[in-house]
C-alpha cells in the first residue's frame, strides 16, 4: 500500500505536464508541432542546468541567489577571453572553471566561515554580477554566432548543422550526472542528511564543512554547464544581467517537489518543473500573450506547486 | 488543614472512561481523573504510561474517541486548547513556550494586547505587575524573558496561565530543569495557588517532590487508569509498585563483570572546559561506566567533549594507551568512539530519512566504491543489524519518524556498531524510552559490554546507574567527585557524592 502512494505521488507531476502540453495543444495556435516542441526545449536548457545544481543546495535546506549572475558572468569573461583570442574551447573550459570557483567561494563562506547562505550568496550575487562589467568594462560580449568561424560548439551545446536540438542530448547527459550523484553516491546521501538533521551528521564523524563546500562547488559546476549553454543559444552577453535567473531555476526546483526546509527532494522532479515552465512559457506566447502573462502563472504554479505539497504531506501525517 | 478537609473539598473536574488511540496504538484505555478544588494532584507513571496524552485530551490538544470530561457539573469537550483556556484550564508544557526577546509583560499578554491600533504596554506592565505582585515573585515585568534564569522564566509561564483565571492549571515536570532554590520558589507559589483554591494537576517523576507536594495521586500505566491514594495515607513503594506493575523496579548490580585486569581502553586526563573542571578518569575494556550526577553537573559535557562535539580548553585523551587528538567528532569517530545524545532527533538521527540511511550514516565510505554506494551491501548490512539488535520495523526503508522511541535507540546503536566502535557514550539511553523497550536496550548494552565493547552510560535515574554499572563517576558542578565500585554503591552515596559542593 505504501509504494502504491508513493507512484501517484511520482506521477502527479508529470501528469501536470502532459496535461498542460495538451491544454496548449488545443487552447494555443500552432502549439502543436516539432518546431514548437524544440523551443520549448530550447528555452530548457540553461534554467534546467541550473536547477539540478541547486535542486543539491535546496536540499540541504540552504539556498543559492548567486546562480543566475554566476551563469552569466561565467559565459561573460569566456566571451571576453574568446574576443582576446582565446580558442573556444578553452574559453568553455573556463566558464565552467569560473562557476565552479564561485560556486566553491560560496561553499566556503556558508560551511567555513558560517555565513547564512541567504547573505552570502546575495552578496556573491551582486560580486559576481559586478566582477563582469568590471573585467568587460561594461562592453557586450559576442559569441561566434551560427557558421561563423569557430561556431561548431554550437552543434554540440545547442543545434546541429541540420538543426536537431543537440543542447537536450547535453542537458540531459548532465541530468543523468545529477540523478546519479544525488541517489548513487555518499556524496547524494550526505546531501540529504545534512538537510534533515546536520548535526546529526556531524555527530556521527562526518566532516559536514567538506561535503557541504562541495554542494556549493557542484552547483556552481552546473551553473558553468548552463552558461555554455547559454552561450550557445544566445550568443549574445550583456554585463549586469542574470539577476532574476536564479529565481526561475529555485522556481523549477520547487514545483518539482523539493523542500525548501531540507530532506526532500528528487532530481527528476527539477526536471519536470524547468519543462513545465517551459511549456508554459511558449504555451502562453501561443496564446497570444506577452511575457508578463508568462512570470504571472509561473507565480501562481509555483504557489499552486507548494499548496499542494504541504496538503499531501498534511494528508499523509494525518493518515498516522 | 488541606487534609483535613481533602475529601470534603468537592470535585471540580471528572475525566471517565476516556479512550484513544493512534494508529492502532491503544494510547489510552478507559482512563479516569478526579480532581478536587484547591488539590494538588500528581499524576505519575512510567513514560508512555499516558500522562501527557491524558492532559493533551483534557485541554483539546487531542480529541478522545470514547469518554466523558465534567467540569464543574458541565459535560464538556474543547475542540483547542485556547478554548480550555478561556474555560479556566490552563496548561504548563514541559518545554517553555516564551518568546525570548519579548519581556515579561509582553509574553503574558500575546494575543491579548490593549484594544485598537496602538500598543500600550504600561497596561500590561501595570497588569503583570500586579500579577507578580499577588504570586510574590521578584519579576520585573518588563525584563526580556531571555535574562531571566530557567526557574524565573517557569514562573513567567505560570503567571500567564493565572492570568486567564485559571481554576485548574496542569504543571508538566515543572521542576526539571530547575535548581533546589527555584524548587523552592515553585512549591511556595504552588501552595499561595492551593490556598485561593486553584487545582493543580502535578506531572513528575520525583517521588520526594510529590510525598512533600501534592495531596492526591493518580498513577497510570500503560495507558490504564489504575489507582488514587491519598499521598498522607500511601508511601513509596506502594506508589512506585502500581507504576511498574511488580514489587521490584530492578536488581541492583551487585558485582563488577569486568576482569580486575582488564586493560584501560580510554583514559581522559585533566579535561577541561566551560562546563567541565579537571576531569580524569578511566574506562576499561567491557566496562560499563556509570555517569552519575544532578542536571548541569557536566556530564554531558564531558561526554561531548571526550566526543569533540564541543571544544575543549584543555586535557589529554588516550586510546588504548596512545594519545589522540580528538578536535571534532571526526576524530573521536576515526578513534573508535560513538556517541548515542540524549536528544535523539536532534543530534543522533535525521529522522526524515530511513533505517538504512541512518544505520550506515557514520561508515558511508565502507559501504562505497569511488564514492558511489553499494545498495546491495548497505541492505544486507542493515538487515542484519536489524536481526541482531531487533529492530521492529516492515522494513529497511521505513523512515525513523515512524519508529518508537526505543527502536529509533537502537538505530543509533546499530549506527555505532557497523562504524566499528569500541567505545560507546550512551548518554540518557532510555529517556522516552517505555518500559518494554527499556529492558532491551538493558539486555544490548550487556551484551555489548559482554562482547568487549566498552560504554559510558549518562543517566539521571538513579535505579538505572545502579542497575548497569560496574562503576559509578560521581560529579557535581562539572567536577569529579568520587568514583564508586558498584559493590559500594547505592542511592544514598551517590547522591552525597552529586550534591557535594566545593
Amino acid at each position: 500500500m505504501d509504494t502504491k502512494k508513493i507512484d501517484i505521488q511520482k506521477l502527479l507531476a508529470p501528469a501536470a505536464l502532459v496535461i498542460l502540453y495538451i491544454f496548449f495543444c488545443f487552447a494555443g495556435k500552432n502549439f502543436f508541432s516539432a518546431s514548437t516542441l524544440v523551443s520549448i526545449l530550447d528555452s530548457t536548457y540553461y534554467v534546467g542546468l541550473m536547477a539540478f545544481g541547486i535542486t543539491f543546495v535546496i536540499i540541504t535546506s540552504g539556498i543559492d541567489l548567486s546562480i543566475g549572475t554566476n551563469m552569466m558572468m561565467s559565459a561573460l569573461l569566456a566571451g571576453y577571453m574568446n574576443a582576446k583570442g582565446a580558442n573556444i574551447w578553452i574559453c568553455l573550459i573556463a566558464a565552467v572553471a569560473i562557476a565552479t570557483f564561485v560556486g566553491f567561494l560560496n561553499g566556503t563562506l556558508i560551511s567555513r566561515l558560517k555565513l547564512p547562505p541567504f547573505i552570502a550568496t546575495l552578496g556573491v550575487m551582486m560580486m559576481t554580477q559586478g566582477f563582469g562589467s568590471i573585467i568587460t568594462k561594461v562592453q557586450t560580449q559576442r559569441f561566434p554566432g551560427a557558421g561563423a568561424p569557430g561556431s561548431e560548439y554550437k552543434y554540440i551545446f545547442y543545434k546541429t548543422a541540420s538543426g536537431f536540438p543537440s543542447g537536450i542530448v547535453y542537458m540531459l547527459v548532465f541530468f543523468v550526472v545529477a540523478l546519479f550523484l544525488l541517489n548513487k553516491t555518499r556524496f547524494g546521501r550526505y546531501t540529504y542528511a545534512m538537510g534533515s538533521n546536520e548535526e546529526a551528521v556531524r555527530l556521527s564523524g562526518v566532516n559536514v564543512i567538506q561535503w557541504k563546500t562541495l554542494v556549493y562547488t557542484v552547483c556552481g559546476f552546473f551553473c558553468g554547464l548552463a552558461s555554455i549553454v547559454y552561450a550557445a543559444t544566445y550568443t549574445t552577453i550583456i554585463p549586469g544581467t542574470g539577476n532574476g535567473l536564479e529565481m526561475n531555476a529555485i522556481a523549477a526546483v520547487v514545483i518539482g517537489g523539493t523542500s525548501m526546509a531540507g530532506g526532500v527532494g528528487t532530481m527528476s522532479g527539477t526536471l519536470i518543473g524547468a519543462l513545465l515552465m517551459s511549456v508554459l512559457k511558449t504555451g502562453l506566447m501561443s496564446m497570444g500573450l506577452q511575457g508578463h502573462f508568462q512570470t504571472f502563472f509561473t507565480g501562481a504554479v509555483v504557489i499552486l506547486a507548494v499548496l499542494l505539497d504541504i496538503y499531501r504531506n498534511k494528508k499523509a501525517t494525518a493518515v498516522k | 488543614m488541606s487534609e483535613n478537609t481533602q475529601s470534603a473539598r468537592p470535585v471540580v473536574l471528572q475525566m471517565i472512561d476516556i479512550d484513544k488511540r493512534f494508529q492502532g496504538v491503544h494510547a489510552l484505555k478507559k482512563c479516569n481523573l478526579e480532581l478536587r478544588k484547591g488539590e494538588v494532584h500528581a499524576l505519575v507513571g512510567e513514560n508512555g504510561a499516558g500522562k501527557s496524552t491524558l492532559m493533551k485530551c483534557l485541554t483539546g490538544i487531542h480529541k478522545p474517541e470514547e469518554g466523558r470530561i465534567v467540569y464543574n457539573g458541565k459535560e464538556v469537550s474543547y475542540k483547542n486548547p485556547k478554548e480550555a483556556q478561556e474555560d479556566g484550564i490552563s496548561i504548563v508544557h514541559q518545554e517553555l513556550n516564551l518568546m525570548n526577546h519579548l519581556t515579561a509583560a509582553q509574553n503574558i499578554f500575546i494575543g491579548r494586547e490593549s484594544k485598537g491600533f496602538m500598543l500600550n504596554d504600561s497596561i500590561i506592565n501595570q497588569k503583570t505587575q500586579e500579577l507578580f505582585d499577588h504570586l510574590k515573585l521578584n519579576i520585573s515585568p518588563t525584563e526580556k524573558v531571555g535574562n531571566l534564569t530557567v526557574g524565573k522564566q517557569q514562573m513567567v509561564e505560570i503567571s500567564k496561565a493565572i492570568s486567564f483565571d485559571s481554576s485548574v492549571l496542569i504543571l508538566d515536570e515543572p521542576t526539571a530543569a530547575l535548581t533546589e532554590t527555584e524548587i523552592r520558589e515553585l512549591f511556595r507559589t504552588m501552595n499561595d495557588l492551593r490556598a485561593r483554591g486553584v487545582t493543580m494537576v502535578y506531572i513528575s517523576h520525583r517521588m520526594d517532590e510529590i510525598m512533600e507536594m501534592t495531596d492526591r495521586i493518580t498513577v497510570m500505566r500503560d495507558g490504564e487508569y489504575i489507582t488514587t491514594l491519598n499521598t498522607k495515607e500511601t508511601n513509596l513503594d506502594e506508589i512506585i509498585n502500581a507504576m511498574v506493575g511488580r514489587t521490584i523496579y530492578a536488581e541492583p548490580k551487585t558485582h563488577s563483570n569486568v576482569a580486575p585486569d582488564a586493560p584501560v581502553v580510554l583514559e581522559a586526563k585533566n579535561l577541561v572546559s566551560k562546563d567541565v573542571k579537571d576531569v580524569s578518569f578511566q574506562l576499561h575494556k567491557g566496562e560499563i561506566l556509570g555517569l552519575a550526577g544532578l542536571m548541569g553537573a557536566g556530564r554531558t559535557e564531558t561526554a561531548r567533549l571526550i566526543f569533540g562535539a564541543d571544544p575543549r580548553t584543555s586535557g589529554e585523551i588516550y586510546k588504548n594507551g596512545q594519545q589522540v587528538t580528538i578536535r571534532t567528532p571526526q576524530d573521536a569517530v576515526k578513534a573508535g568512539i560513538g556517541y548515542l545524545s540524549e536528544d535523539r532527533k536532534r543530534f543522533g538521527l535525521a529522522i526524515g530519512l530511513s533505517i538504512a540511511d541512518n544505520t550506515i550514516l557514520a561508515a558511508a565510505e565502507d559501504f562505497c566504491k569511488m564514492g558511489v554506494i553499494d545498495e546491495q551491501k548497505v541492505r544486507q548490512v542493515t538487515e542484519e543489524y536489524i536481526k541482531k539488535i531487533n529492530i521492529k520495523t516492515p522494513s529497511i526503508s521505513q523512515l525513523i519518524r515512524n519508529l518508537s522511541g526505543g527502536n529509533q535507540q537502537k538505530v543509533i546503536i546499530a549506527k555505532w556498531l557497523v562504524r566499528n566502535c569500541d567505545v560507546l557514550i550512551f548518554d540518557e539511553p532510555t529517556r522516552g524510552i517505555d518500559v518494554g523497550a527499556k529492558s532491551e536496550i538493558y539486555k544490548l548494552m550487556n551484551d555489548l559490554a559482554a562482547e568487549g565493547k566498552s560504554i559510558i552510560m549518562i543517566s539521571s535515574e538513579l535505579e538505572e546507574v545502579l542497575r548497569m554499572s560496574d562503576r559509578i563517576i560521581c560529579m557535581c558542578e562539572g567536577r569529579l567527585t568520587k568514583v564508586l565500585d558498584i559493590q559500594e554503591a547505592s542511592q544514598e552515596v551517590i547522591m552525597k557524592y552529586a550534591t557535594m559542593r566545593n
